[in-house]
């Protein structure tokens, strides 16, 4: 369309000049904000290709961990609560043995505990408490403790809405990141170890 | 918070990278999918007793305005998820105890944010997807009206123009021109 252009612009000038050039800037117009529509589009598009709908930010980021007594797996009769982690960060790691992608997930999580980078508590959620420890005894219990959540109660204080999820709380007590999904050595190495090596290295008094 | 999605750390990879992620993207999608099935395994919870006609009414009326987080295209009332079970019997405990919809969702959303409402909350980063679709029916409308109006411009024009099917109209135009031509 801008081919026509010169040839209009000769045949009509000297005298239509400047309703040429007006013309000629309602083309431009015409076909660059078409342009720049579609361009922004493919821009917002190509962007949630690669977002994952599953995942659903949590709101209790940077809110303090909801409290919570729950029995402990291998001793029913302990509670155990969150605050009894004040002034370490810990990472709490909802599972259940019924949950396929725990398993997916678990040799990460034993190798994080051989390293003993960072206490990781195992959230038992609605499980059979006989049945977990047998999954434990099979994969290995990466867990300085698990609690066992039964009718779910807790979980939904948590915001929790699938296994496996990992939350990662300051000494302080507060979530500071939730990944929802099995964990891999990249979640592992690029995003969960650097956010608790920070948050560790955070004066505890703050 | 940038790191909160891991999608952003993945616009930037390579795209033979990114091809691998969407590849284990689906495998994890597919293990989540046999986890919704393994929920079956799951403890359950003994049945509560049916509730009362008024508080079932209620509770239809505030359960088909949430959303079911493990299935997403499902409002709390229909899913037949676990979790959906759990949040079903802590609305109904909420309910009897006397709490109102708007204490419900703010419990909710409290937990598992605006996403858990069918009806986003209308706030200043909502504005456009609240408002946007009239703020682009108004740009289209004005649009349209300024090509109708271009267009009704040229219908007009012609009639008092020179024309080969109306000689007489043709020539009254040249006379006009002319007669304008002498007056000046």
């Amino acid at each position: 369309m801008s081919a026509e252009l010169p040839n209009q612009a000769t045949a009509e000038a000297p005298a239509a000049a400047p309703a040429a050039a007006r013309s000629r800037v309602r083309r431009a117009w015409a076909f660059f904000l078409p342009l720049a529509v579609f361009a922004v589009l493919v821009v917002f598009f190509y962007k949630g290709l690669f977002l994952d709908p599953r995942v659903v930010p949590s709101a209790l980021i940077n809110k303090p961990a909801p409290t919570f007594s729950l029995p402990v797996l291998h001793s029913p009769d302990k509670p155990f609560s969150p605050e009894l982690m004040r002034g370490q960060v810990w990472l709490m790691n909802v599972w259940g043995s019924w949950c396929v992608s725990c398993q997916y997930e678990h040799p990460f999580l034993n190798d994080l505990a051989k390293r003993q980078v960072v206490p990781i508590v195992g959230f038992n959620w609605k499980d059979d408490p006989a049945a977990a420890k047998t999954w434990l005894r099979k994969h290995g219990d990466p867990y300085q403790l698990s609690v066992s959540d039964l009718n779910g109660r807790v979980a939904i204080d948590w915001g929790v809405y699938g296994a496996p999820e990992t939350f990662v709380i300051d000494k302080q007590g507060m979530i500071r990141y939730k990944h929802t999904g099995p964990i891999d050595a990249k979640v592992m190495n690029e995003t969960l170890l650097p956010i608790v090596r920070e948050l560790q290295s955070a004066k505890s008094g703050a | 918070m940038s790191r909160s999605s891991q999608a952003n750390s993945r616009t930037g990879a390579h795209f033979g990278a990114k091809v691998a992620q969407t590849a284990r993207g689906m495998a994890s999608l597919i293990l989540v999918l046999m986890l919704s099935t393994a929920a079956v395994a799951q403890v359950q919870q003994p049945e509560l007793p049916p509730p009362t006609p008024e508080i079932a009414k209620r509770l239809k009326s505030i359960e088909s305005e949430l959303r079911c987080l493990v299935c997403q295209n499902q409002t709390l009332a229909e899913s037949p998820a676990g979790l959906a079970g759990d949040l079903r019997r802590e609305v109904r405990t909420l309910v009897e105890q006397g709490k109102s919809d708007a204490e419900i969702k703010t419990f909710l959303v409290a937990r598992y944010g605006d996403f858990v409402l069918y009806r986003p909350p209308v706030e200043s980063k909502t504005w456009l997807l609240w408002y946007g679709p009239f703020a682009l029916l108004f740009v289209a409308a004005m649009i349209a009206w300024r090509v109708i109006a271009r267009r009704k411009r040229l219908e007009v024009l012609p009639a008092g123009a020179p024309s080969a099917t109306s000689p007489i109209a043709g020539s009254s135009h040249a006379r006009k021109l002319l007669d304008d031509e002498d007056a000046k």
